[in-house]
């Protein structure tokens, strides 16, 4: 039942992709992560904090007439690892994709530490952060080393 | 291997194989010796900050063995003034070396530099990160004063904070099961990460303020220097840096074989009077950056030190 009111706080798209079970109050980090707040005119739905027998409460977001590419999908590792993610044909699931988190999280966010090379812009590099462990997520700087702290992670997105 | 920018970037296996390479190679580094093992090499000195017992000492390697060596020079009349990229620096010298050792302000250039380079690069320190051929040459100074690296008991003294001497050769220890205590002024503590990391490794770690209590059954004594600007005024940096400084008189109920280390420059935190006691080792280890560079130079060059090196005598 729940699953179902969910649903008709928004309307049913014809085509574009849904991000589900993204956790409660990270909607607006996964736009930003996915650059949708500010490169999209495109109609954008989103409800926050509306129940979710998995998760307690959660966000979902809708993307009308954009289908997001695997890649654009793996930025959310950080945020929102379990979301679920399905492409919508002709109002039907044309697709179901999953965040896929690798060894590295590449040109995502930036490293924290302010005396490290990457924050040095004119140096042409790219930003790479080691998956170091998965649960609880665990990621160090490839260049300085530095354990990353994901709070403050979030707000280096490139 | 490509390259030594961290620590991690050794097996131990690879550690005790280089410090035996370097002791052979002692005659050679006492300039007793000539072996031009690395005749036709050029070595590319990148030292983006100041030094001298690294920079010095790499160069005194390259050229013991028979190799050459080009220098960035002083950073403030080089192209990096100019605003070029250390991309751009690290393809050029790139072009005109075999081998870069290098030293940056910016904590994880000696990666970065990696990355870029089709040489093999040594860090000769970055930011506070790493500084693995430092902790080379500590290695081998206390391998040859114990004649092991296993289950020593080291106190690590002064400035554990901003130090990257003692964080590397932290690490390195915990990975010989050594124990380690770190001594500093609470305001100069091992950052949290290094002991929380060093403690998932499995290492047996103490903290204390106290320096001279615990040098009773300590086995190396390394002593860091603690800079007056750490500290908000004089009065308080005369106060704290005054625990963590070594007389002579402060070493009488010490193992007979105890050693004293510095990475050097010294400013007061050795007094003269320990220079001519048998714990002194600062200089030799100075000494021992030569032979254990002369060793990593050879290794990352793919050149097989002999096994066996005559001794040409009197220098």
């Amino acid at each position: 039942m729940a699953q179902e009111h969910n649903m008709r706080r928004v309307t049913a798209i014809r085509n574009g992709t849904v991000i589900d079970h993204i956790p409660s109050g990270q909607a607006m980090r996964v736009l930003e992560m996915l650059a949708i707040d500010k490169s999209t005119s495109v109609p954008v739905s989103m409800v926050m904090n509306v129940p979710s027998k998995k998760m307690g409460t959660k966000d979902i977001i809708k993307v009308e007439d954009r289908e997001l590419t695997q890649d654009e999908l793996n930025r959310l590792a950080l945020v929102a690892p379990d979301a679920r993610v399905a492409i919508i044909r002709a109002y039907s699931v044309a697709e179901k994709l999953t965040i896929e988190l690798g060894d590295e999280v590449t040109n995502v966010v930036s490293c924290t530490f302010s005396n490290c090379i990457t924050t040095n812009h004119r140096e042409p590099l790219a930003h790479r952060l080691k998956v170091m462990a998965r649960e609880p997520l665990e990621l160090r700087c490839h260049y300085c080393g530095r354990p990353q702290d994901l709070e403050e992670l979030i707000h280096n997105v490139l | 291997m490509p390259g030594l920018i961290t620590m991690d970037d050794l097996s131990n296996e690879e550690i005790m194989s280089i410090l035996d390479d370097a002791e052979r190679l002692l005659p050679v580094a006492e300039g007793r010796t000539y072996l031009p093992l690395l005749q036709g090499k050029i070595l590319g000195n990148l030292f983006f900050e100041p030094s001298t017992r690294t920079r010095m000492s790499f160069e005194t390697a390259m050229k013991r063995l028979g190799g050459d060596v080009v220098n960035l020079g002083d950073v403030k009349t080089s192209s990096v003034v100019k605003g070029e990229t250390l991309y751009d620096t690290i393809q050029m010298v790139d072009g005109y070396t075999d081998i870069i050792a290098m030293r940056h302000p910016r904590q994880g250039a000696a990666q970065y530099a990696q990355d870029a380079a089709r040489v093999p690069i040594l860090n000769g320190g970055d930011g506070a990160g790493h500084h693995p051929t430092q902790t080379m040459l500590d290695l081998f100074t206390i391998r040859q004063a114990h004649g092991t690296l296993e289950g020593l008991k080291v106190i690590l003294a002064g400035d554990l904070r901003y130090g990257r001497t003692v964080h590397s050769l932290s690490h390195a220890l915990t990975r010989f099961g050594c124990e380690l205590i770190f001594a500093s002024p609470e305001l100069l503590k091992m950052p949290t990460e290094i002991v929380n990391d060093l403690t998932k490794h499995g290492a047996n770690v103490t903290e204390t303020e106290e320096l001279l209590g615990s040098i009773a059954d300590a086995d190396v004594v390394y002593m860091t220097r603690i800079q007056k600007e750490r500290f908000a005024d004089e009065d308080e940096y005369t106060k704290v840096a005054g625990a963590y400084k070594l007389h002579a008189s402060n070493l009488e109920g010490a193992k007979e074989n105890m050693i004293i280390m510095h990475p050097l420059p010294r400013v007061d935190e050795i007094h003269p009077s320990v220079d001519g006691t048998r714990h002194a080792r600062y200089f030799q280890q100075a000494f021992n950056g030569v032979v254990a560079r002369m060793a990593l130079l050879c290794r990352l060059l793919g050149i097989k030190v002999p096994e066996v090196i005559a001794d040409g005598g009197e220098a």
